[in-house]
């Protein structure tokens, strides 16, 4: 989808996020040169075109019971690595699954799962199952437990024309 | 369980996706929540206060409105506080982590183009010293949909 600067600004706003009051699409719509009616009807559009993946509360994990988290990478060839993805991305306590370049020597690996549970248990299980449903036992893997939390929020990208309307909300 | 508790289980179980594309989204929530626009406006700001809501928006694939990597960096024990803080400090970072490798400070920068985001990582290496591992995604299978509340 071929996007106007309108509707990256939109998209800009709607990502920083909504400011809480009553006519937060009247708001962000006006930040990118919209009225209320027409922003909503183009973050309708947006949605469905898919340049929208979600839109509504976003909430730290942590803080919803989710007290361990892991990126477990793989090194799988590159034929096989497609397939493997989509089927990993199908598991529920999968939250985000990519493909990334490799970095030789110091990561091997290219395909990437973030897991989510209650506790390190949970996920290590998770990652058990996932290598034994996927058939992924012998293929190098790296489990990177998350220790520290520095920072964790939406994208910011940098557009001279576009006012942010909240501030960052690091932790 | 308290009001505001109930409340806000609702909400997140309810509203992680799919916001009421309505002039007025939190009376329309209210409504299906058998509570008012004030009582749910207050309840989200003190969940963003406490840390609980990052923020009520859009997650926008990666790739739609500009470039970002996740990228690594190996930093000594020692440093790591000051090193993740100076990462921190960019605007186009997003998200920050301290893992378990030897590859130990994980990031993710946004920018709106290519050399703005080269900007960025060549800025964190000058000023660490650090080599910055870039790690760009080339397909994503899955990206963010929203969590199941894990009391459930």
């Amino acid at each position: 989808m071929e996007l106007s600067a309108t509707d990256r600004r939109l998209l800009a706003q709607a990502a920083a996020g909504l400011p809480l009051t009553p006519r937060p699409f009247a708001a962000i719509g006006r930040a990118a040169g919209l009225t209320e009616s027409e922003a909503i009807a183009r973050l309708c559009a947006l949605q469905s075109a898919g340049a929208v993946k979600r839109l509504g509360l976003i909430v730290r994990h942590h803080e919803l019971g989710y007290r361990a988290n892991a990126m477990v990478a793989w090194d799988i060839p590159d034929q096989a690595v497609d397939s493997i993805g989509a089927r990993m991305a199908a598991f529920a306590f999968v939250t985000l699954c990519y493909r990334r370049r490799r970095a030789p020597p110091q990561w091997p690996y290219n395909l990437f799962a973030m897991i989510h549970g209650t506790d390190r248990a949970v996920v290590s299980g998770q990652i058990q199952r996932l290598n034994r449903e996927l058939a992924l036992e012998g293929a190098p893997c790296a489990v990177l437990f998350s220790r520290r939390r520095f920072k964790q929020r939406g994208a910011r990208y940098a557009d001279p024309e576009v006012t942010w309307t909240s501030s960052t909300a690091a932790s | 369980m308290g009001r505001r508790k109930s409340l806000s289980r609702r909400l997140i179980g309810r509203y992680q996706r799919d916001l009421p594309l309505t002039p007025q989204p939190f009376a329309e929530m209210a409504r299906a929540c058998g509570s008012t626009e004030r009582e749910v406006l207050d309840l989200l700001e003190e969940l963003d206060a406490d840390g609980t809501l990052s923020r009520v928006g859009a997650v926008i694939p990666p790739g739609v409105l500009g470039v970002s990597t996740l990228a690594a960096l190996s930093v000594p024990e020692r440093d790591l506080s000051d090193v993740a803080a100076l990462v921190s400090s960019y605007p186009e970072v997003n998200h920050n982590y301290e893992r378990e490798h030897a590859l130990n400070l994980w990031f993710v920068a946004a920018a709106a183009d290519r050399a703005a985001l080269d900007r960025v990582l060549d800025d964190i290496r000058r000023r660490t010293g650090l080599a910055v591992i870039e790690l760009p995604l080339e397909r994503a299978y899955h990206v963010d949909l929203g969590f199941p509340p894990s009391w459930n």
